[in-house]
């Protein structure tokens, strides 16, 4: 009989509880709205004892990322928090703990970028961050904001991955409703996460020099040694999930599906917004269509192989995006047909734009988005350009 | 000096243990790169150093060699501030929580000018403010010289640089040094001090102090710089007096908000004497000097009245 409780949490908090079972030692944030709740929790259990930890209330998130570089480099367990526009402030910083292989943890509360201001959902700032060389995964809800914010712990130290990884959970959606889930007993969570050192922390009695000048003659080598190594953690993400499974009972994967079986069109959806389509999937199969939903859970490193996997047999793939890249359509969507290019039998790509600035996307929208796609395809098919669509909007 | 002067006398005062091993590639009389080596030598090894990027990061650190012989780590140019406060954190944390044994370790800073008083200023600012246990030292060359002699705010008044050049309608610099010292001393941290390579033992002594004092300590450091300041690399420790001498960077510290003159002079070397070696300032006018000689003259007093000198 495991031993756990199922409370009712706020997603912040239900991601502070995680920091709190994982024990870290140093947490540097910066508040931005969706994602002050997780600060303020925080803030509230150093304060009352509950988690002994230092708590940097530093200037600005640039200065949150650069002190959760040093407390990493330190061989303190590290943890931040941010959104939207906060990470943007943290970009230059964010490629520094990749490079140098130091497993911050960093829970991003998604929220749309200015201008227009807008403190509420999308995913412009996860897309404006997908090559800094991170591990980044998406929590569709409460529990696995939880789940994966103690698991992004154990992958990111452990000393054969050694790079920060990322968990985005939507904020807002995520960040601020409040769902029942189920909380583990805190000792169960600690054999969960061994404790953690890194091979060669900062110390005066094994001195390093780390970030070192890199001319010309030695950069790339050592641009090579970081793709080699992050190459290799895919492995040590899947046991990490594995392993979470076996003891806790829910088990994840790089890409998930739903009511896939027989499916001729599928959707892909990435964060909170799967659990609607998921619904809208219910009422499509109850009419008798072939849908289904695949969801991609791993963003980086992307998980070619389960997601070529996914789409076999597929004949129509419908991808929403919930970011512009203005130019180009949509991020993943263009993702997706890259991921898709060199395979011999692959589906129609359609891709739409929805949800942005925390816009809502009700269930009709989706059904009517797989609807849609099955025109453009016969426009594709008829040779007709296919542009990518941004649905709910008033024109 | 000859060599049975320094054996005698010199080790009896400082280590002859170099912590900034030699080989590294500053230029020819590089005043930062001395500093760097006499700051390193009071530091001792019990520490942790963080880097900004700019001239002392790229000229100890081309991979695969490094000349620290301490714990070392240099991440971006801004962020000195905020990678020492996570350090000392980490430190206090993990000793706090039985992880590693107390050792007291020390947490040092490393930035030029441009990395402290202008794209640092709000990191060191906040970890000051925050009162982190750390010493943080600026070498202050006046000009962002590793990306080839651009003006900064810690650039003088009337200096040539390659963004502040003189011309027809240009005297070079036009604004005033940005008092980096002080804004430290604003944020009402136990120790401030200035120094100078020239003056190695002040300056030594001062690294000392701030390294035990508890809470954050700032220590600003002239740094001669040939290249940039056009003047010969043999005059790079007869420049750095002549600052002093002058009144034009004086050496002084404030311990809780009290002022301490460490080099007073009744009558100070005119500035004309510390500029005439230094090509930055040759296209200067005798009113331009005029309006700089007043200038220091009045900072001076200011400076002597805050220390209590009558």
């Amino acid at each position: 009989m495991k031993k756990e409780k199922v409370v009712g949490l706020e997603g912040s908090f239900a991601v502070s509880e995680a920091v709190r079972m994982a024990n870290a030692d140093v947490i540097a944030a910066y508040p931005i709205t969706p994602q002050t709740h997780i600060v303020e929790r925080l803030s509230e259990m150093v304060a009352e004892g509950e988690l002994d930890a230092e708590f940097i209330c530093v200037e600005s998130e640039h200065s949150a990322m650069s002190a959760c570089v040093g407390a990493s480099a330190g061989g303190a367990r590290v943890f931040t928090c941010t959104a939207g526009q906060g990470l943007e402030l943290m970009h230059e910083v964010l490629y520094i703990p990749s490079s140098m292989r130091l497993p911050v943890v960093a829970v991003v509360a998604n929220r749309a970028l200015s201008a227009p201001l807008s403190v509420w959902c999308d995913h412009s700032d996860m897309m404006a961050v997908r090559d800094i060389g991170w591990i980044q995964m998406l929590a569709e809800n409460n529990q696995q904001a939880f789940d994966l914010t103690l698991c992004a712990f154990r992958i990111a130290e452990d000393n054969e991955v050694l790079f920060p990884t990322m968990v985005h959970i939507d904020g807002f959606h995520l960040s601020h409703v409040i769902e029942d889930m189920r909380l583990p007993d805190a000792e169960e969570v600690a054999g969960f996460i061994p404790d953690y050192k890194h091979p060669f922390a900062l110390d005066p009695d094994k001195p390093v020099s780390m970030g070192c000048y890199g001319p010309p003659f030695i950069y790339p080598e050592t641009k090579r040694a970081q793709e080699v190594a992050f190459e290799n953690v895919m492995p040590k993400i899947l046991e990490t999930w594995k392993v979470f499974g076996d003891r806790f009972g829910r088990y994840y994967a790089p890409v998930e599906k739903y009511r896939m079986g027989d499916a001729k069109i599928a959707l892909l959806t990435m964060g909170s917004y799967s659990e609607t389509a998921m619904l809208a999937i219910d009422e499509l199969r109850a009419k008798g269509e072939d849908v289904g939903l695949i969801r991609l859970r791993l963003w980086r490193p992307f998980p070619f192989k389960e997601f070529r996997e996914a789409v076999k047999g597929v004949e129509v793939l419908v991808v929403l995006d919930r970011c512009v890249s203005f130019g180009m359509g949509g991020p993943v969507c263009s993702e997706v047909k890259s991921a898709l290019y060199d395979q011999q039998k692959k589906p129609h790509v359609v891709g739409f734009i929805g949800g942005l600035g925390g816009r809502d996307i009700p269930i009709e929208e989706f059904e009517y988005m797989i609807q849609g796609a099955l025109e453009k395809v016969k426009a594709i098919e008829r040779g007709e350009e296919v542009e990518t669509e941004m649905i709910g909007i008033r024109e | 000096m000859k060599k049975e002067e320094t054996d005698l006398f010199v080790p009896r005062l400082v280590t002859t243990e170099e912590n900034f091993a030699p080989g590294h590639r500053a230029c020819i009389g590089c005043g930062e790169a001395l500093a760097v080596r006499h700051v390193c030598k009071a530091l001792g090894r019990n520490v942790i150093i963080v880097n900004a990027t700019g001239c002392i990061e790229v000229f100890s650190s081309v991979l695969p060699q490094t000349s620290w012989c301490v714990p070392w780590i240099h991440t971006i140019f801004e962020n000195v501030g905020a990678v020492v406060s996570g350090i000392e954190s980490a430190y206090k944390a993990r000793v706090r929580k039985g992880k590693i044994p107390d050792k007291n370790v020390k947490f040092v800073g490393f930035a030029g000018d441009g990395g402290t008083s202008d794209i640092g200023l709000q990191a060191l600012s906040g970890a000051m403010e925050r009162g982190h246990n750390f010493l943080y030292c600026c070498f202050d060359n006046e000009a962002y010289m590793n990306t080839g002699i651009q003006r900064s705010s810690s650039t003088p008044y009337g200096a040539w640089t390659t963004t502040a050049p003189y011309g027809k309608k240009s005297i070079g610099q036009a604004t005033w040094k940005k008092n980096m010292p002080e804004i430290a001393v604003a944020h009402k941290i136990p120790y401030v001090a200035t120094a100078c390579p020239s003056y190695p033992f002040d300056l030594m002594d001062k690294v000392k102090r701030g390294l035990e004092i508890e809470g954050p300590a700032y220590v600003h450091i002239f740094s001669p710089c040939p290249t940039g300041w056009r003047s010969p690399p043999e005059l790079t420790i007869e420049i750095g007096r002549l600052a002093v001498e002058t009144g034009v960077f004086p050496l002084y510290e404030v311990i809780n908000g009290e002022y301490r003159l460490n080099y007073d002079f009744t009558d100070l070397k005119p500035v004309r004497e510390y500029m005439k070696p230094q090509r930055r300032f040759r296209h200067l006018t005798e009113d331009i000097i005029d309006k700089i000689q007043a200038r220091v003259e009045k900072e001076y007093l200011k400076l002597r009245e805050k220390a209590g000198v009558k």
